[in-house]
């Protein structure tokens, strides 16, 4: 095992800039999940680790060491794509055993009448078969060791992918939406097991997604990528808490944030629908702000921060429902708000609550902005509004 | 009541779930019957008046016949022309068929991943297919010249004795070959490019990322083994053709020198149409058809036990 380190990473294809000097530091044994939406970058940054693609500029090193000049089976990284890209042709013990036959079998040794002249061949084979059988037997997978992958669900498929990847002791794990090809539920167990194996092996592994609930869940900490460039990087709890730009606090929560347009009011409060918000602004760039609010911060009833919507429509999610909301003052602006089932439902006009430290403000880039709430005892006040 | 209605009228009591799988089954064969009917006037109806025709001794033009049994059949297997034919025939799949389709899998990879330049490849090597093989003999005819011809022009500058690919005997069956695959290559190509570019990209990174990087262990680990499919039907599909030849026959040697070109179609051709034995040529017609069917089969079996899907 070992760390990646990338420096200024750059690429472009034709006039498209993908990626924009990136600088990335992994450490040895850590779970990072490179998440962004689709056409961010992270696919091009994971295929440029692995060497299926070249940067244009900087340089990627793993375990210290340069790897630029080196083709992918050089590297010692081992990848599980997509589709899973297992050969279709072989068993399942012959696609395991690959990474090693590669290795460990010369040329002539390989080809399809030769290889019955090397005396080596037999007992390196014997040796192959034995360390595939330990990796089949930590995925469960070797009952069906004889069966081809058309002959398997999606989820051994993955599993044999895995094995393939661990059969060869690889440097790290690159992994390319292992899990989008999986119906949910599927998905949901696959994400337990692979945090699991990643603790089993203390491997470390660079995970690409555009699901941020597996981002979330899985990772020691998350890249979040748009537009070829690190938005944010950090632990989930981070991200979540404490969001760099309004693209992360999009991206990152489900349902996602509500966001509202506020401005700097002349006290340097916020001022939000010509309401004066108990928030002080020091370092607001432009006037123009921009609040976001997540929909599990909302609730209904009256406090220092409030909004007056109107309901539109209600999501049933079982123990909790989603609300829809329109802005009475501006109904193109949605605003969700998310609430234990069992809560009453309201009806027609509406004030929504939230606290002000539960704001998160950015300014007219899009940036996050500190800010200081004026009222500190604001836990008392929620939980006395919701007694009531 | 209800007893009586059914006593009198039965027909009418008939369970419906019966009465409409009746009427299912009829619309069912009144959907088939145009293809069938199509089927056996095109296809069935004249093989059978094929084999009706090897068991007589029917002539072109002529008034009557008679049936002669299995005469006929007794006739070719002694015929030396036709024990020539079969044997010019078969030395003439065996060159044709590995040459066709090898050298199109390799023209096939070799302009698989050019970018600019590919669909140019694509014209230049399925130009003798849009070509036909009749005008194409005349320019082969001339290339072929024992002094006037380009190929023996250049065997000559390079130093090598120049040689009369037509006339001496144990040159002309290489020699069409050698035609025939020209002619192959590029319908062959398309089929197998067609196939590559059907091969998952991703199949060789992983194959990459696994330490195959060798060229060969790229082509033996997943080009070849993902081209199963294509190049069963590709093999199957030049068997049949390379069974048939006839065109070169029939305009560059007429079956000579001295009978070493005569083929199992120009020897059908020469009995039915030339010296009017309609009956011997359907004799040789299903002996022909038999061929041809028993060595598709043949393929077919061995190589889809082979091919992965």
């Amino acid at each position: 095992m070992a760390g990646l380190t990338l420096r200024g990473i750059g690429k472009t294809f034709g006039d498209t800039a993908v990626l924009n000097n990136i600088d990335l530091d992994i450490a040895d044994g850590e779970f990072l999940t490179l998440v962004g939406p689709s056409g961010c970058g992270k696919s091009t940054l994971l295929r440029i680790i692995a060497g299926l693609e070249s940067q244009d500029r900087g340089s990627v090193s793993i375990g210290g060491t340069s790897v630029d000049h080196m083709r992918p089976h050089e590297r010692r990284i081992a990848m599980v794509f997509q589709n899973y890209a297992l050969y279709p042709h072989m068993s399942v013990f012959d696609n395991i055993a690959l990474p090693l036959t590669m290795t460990r079998l010369s040329l002539f040794e390989r080809l399809p009448l030769m290889r019955h002249l090397s005396l080596r061949r037999r007992r390196v084979m014997d040796e192959i078969a034995r360390e595939v059988r330990v990796v089949a037997e930590q995925l469960r997978i070797e009952t069906f060791f004889h069966r081809r992958p058309g002959q398997l669900s999606g989820g051994q498929r993955q599993r044999v992918a895995l094995g393939r990847a661990m059969v060869r002791h690889p440097q790290a794990f690159l992994m390319d939406e292992p899990l989008s090809n999986l119906d949910a539920k599927l998905r949901v167990h696959m994400r337990g097991e692979l945090t699991e194996l990643h603790a089993r092996l203390g491997a470390t592994m660079v995970y690409v997604t555009h699901d941020q609930i597996e981002a979330m869940t899985m990772s020691d900490r998350l890249a979040v990528m748009d537009h070829g460039e690190i938005l944010q990087l950090g632990t989930p709890a981070d991200v979540y808490e404490l969001p760099a730009t309004i693209a992360v606090a999009q991206f990152i929560g489900s349902p996602a944030i509500n966001l509202f347009p506020a401005r700097v009011g002349s006290g340097g409060q916020i001022e939000l629908l010509g309401r004066t918000l108990p928030i002080d602004v020091r370092n607001a760039p432009a006037p123009e702000l921009t609040i976001g609010v997540r929909p599990e911060a909302m609730r209904i009833g009256g406090g220092p921060c409030t909004i007056t919507c109107r309901l539109r429509r209600r999501e049933n999610l079982g123990s909790e429902s989603i609300l829809h909301f329109d802005l009475v003052a501006s109904p193109e602006v949605p605003v969700l708000c998310r609430i234990d089932n069992g809560m009453p439902i309201p009806e027609g006009e509406v004030t929504l609550a939230f606290e002000p430290r539960d704001c998160h403000v950015f300014d007219n880039n899009g940036r996050r902005i500190e800010v200081e709430s004026r009222n500190a005892a604001s836990r008392d006040v929620r939980r006395a509004s919701e007694v009531r | 009541m209800t007893t009586v209605a059914a006593q009198i009228t039965p027909l009418d009591a008939a369970p419906p779930a019966s009465r409409q799988r009746w009427i299912e089954r009829l619309a069912g064969l009144g959907f088939a019957a145009p293809a069938f009917i199509l089927l056996v006037l095109t296809n069935l109806a004249p093989l059978a008046a094929l084999a009706f025709l090897s068991f007589t001794n029917y002539e072109l033009g002529a008034l009557d016949f008679s049936f002669v049994g299995l005469k006929n059949f007794g006739t070719a297997l002694q015929d030396p022309v036709i024990r020539r034919s079969v044997t010019n025939t078969l030395l003439y799949v065996a060159i044709v068929v590995p040459g066709g389709v090898l050298i199109s899998l390799l023209v096939a990879i070799l302009i698989h991943r050019r970018k600019r330049t590919r669909a140019l490849y694509e014209v230049i090597y399925f130009l003798p297919v849009t070509s036909t093989l009749i005008a194409m003999a005349t320019m082969w005819q001339f290339m072929l010249h024992p002094t006037l011809g380009l190929i023996n022009q250049a065997l000559k500058s390079l130093g090598f004795a120049e040689a009369a690919f037509l006339s001496e005997p144990r040159l002309v069956i290489p020699t069409l070959a050698a035609i025939g695959i020209w002619q192959l290559v590029g319908f062959n190509m398309v089929l197998f490019l067609a196939g590559l570019s059907a091969i998952p990209r991703d199949l060789y990174e992983a194959v990459d990322i696994d330490g195959a990087s060798h060229p060969i262990d790229r082509f033996l680990k997943v080009t070849w083994p993902m081209l199963g499919p294509t190049t069963m039907f590709v093999t199957v599909t030049t068997f049949i053709t390379a069974f048939k030849i006839f065109d070169t026959v029939a305009v560059m040697t007429r079956g000579g020198p001295g009978g070493a070109s005569e083929v199992l179609l120009y020897a059908i051709y020469l009995e039915g149409f030339q010296y009017f034995h309609m009956s011997y040529a359907a004799t040789l017609t299903l002996v022909f058809l038999a061929f041809t069917l028993v060595f598709s089969v043949l393929q077919t079996f061995i190589l889809d036990r082979r091919v992965h899907y």
